[in-house]
């Protein structure tokens, strides 16, 4: 299946999905006003990589500032790759948080109790 | 306006240590605009970049919350339809903390909703936050508009203080909403 690339913005984060390494990367900061519209590819992406996972697929957050509708997208990203899951993948989260920044890496502990797949936190001089 | 209140106005707002003040319709262009003036304004006066990702966590939300809240105000009584969509977003910067002002038409019904909404915030410690927006967040849908009902608990807990509000009564139907945000 075709890897799924989208440019970072001011307000969108750099998505890099690698079907072939089972690797889905954000980056950057996501604080669209309307984050349905911009996750829904992502979202259909992860659907259908479902379909034939990698072993292993491993997720890197690593976000700067995100807003609080796009919180809710995340969750929703966690919730789908929750599914896959044991179900021919094995997903693991990275979040990476820069150092002091408590509310970020607050923000990772939150999902981290919320979805039942495996988290690292990792702590980052810059992201 | 007399040529003598462009200067009060000015004296006001260097006494008040205003980085931006901004009044009119908040549109997506706009909201883009005034993110990139205050990033790098912040990245000039501002040392600590956790208060400055603070500051600007607390600016994004309150910029969003204008930018969804406002349009959905029709016509009113004596309240022109542009007009009532027009908000209001000042930010300052005193010797000790950040100060974000919003000041926006609300419909009555929904002044009630949102009272209850700050005060039950206001009534919550640092926890008691963090574990609200942890609730909301996994039981809460969005909305048609991408809202999550989030926003005000994260700029409670971004600002670290108690959420300094008042509705003014504008005529039957409107309140004006003013919300000042304080960030150590």
């Amino acid at each position: 299946m075709e890897n799924l690339k989208l440019e970072g913005s001011a307000k969108t984060p750099t998505v890099t999905f690698d079907a072939g390494g089972g690797t889905l990367e954000l980056k950057g900061r996501s604080i669209p006003e309307n984050s349905v519209e911009f996750y829904k590819p992502l979202n259909d992406w992860i659907d259908a990589y479902g379909a034939s996972p990698k072993a292993v697929t491993t997720v890197d957050i690593k976000l700067e500032y995100f807003n609080t509708s796009s919180s809710k997208c995340i969750l929703d990203l966690f919730k789908q790759l929750e599914g896959l899951n044991g179900k021919g993948t094995e997903v693991k989260v990275n979040w990476y948080f820069e150092e002091d920044d408590e509310d970020m890496e607050e923000a990772g502990e939150d999902y981290q109790a919320i979805i039942n797949i495996p988290f690292n936190m990792i702590e980052v001089e810059e992201i | 306006m007399a040529l003598s209140n462009i200067y009060e106005l000015y004296q006001t707002m260097e006494r008040d240590n205003t980085m931006l003040s901004f009044k009119g319709v908040v549109t997506s262009d706009l909201l883009t605009s005034v993110l990139q003036i205050m990033e790098s304004k912040l990245d000039h006066v501002e040392k600590s970049p956790k208060t400055k990702k603070k500051v600007y966590n607390v600016l994004v939300e309150c910029l969003q919350n204008l930018y969804h809240h406002n349009e959905e105000i029709g016509q009113s009584e004596g309240l022109d339809f542009l007009f009532s969509k027009s908000a209001l977003l000042m930010i300052s910067k005193n010797s000790d903390h950040y100060e974000v002002k919003t000041g926006n038409y609300i419909a009555k019904h929904k002044s009630i909703e949102l009272k209850q909404k700050l005060d039950d915030i206001n009534a919550l410690d640092k926890d008691g936050l963090r574990d609200l927006y942890k609730s909301v967040l996994s039981d809460g849908e969005l909305s048609e508009k991408g809202t999550a009902g989030l926003g005000m608990i994260d700029i409670a807990r971004k600002s670290g203080n108690k959420l300094e509000y008042d509705f003014m009564p504008v005529d039957d139907n409107y309140d004006f909403f003013c919300l000042n945000v304080k960030i150590d």
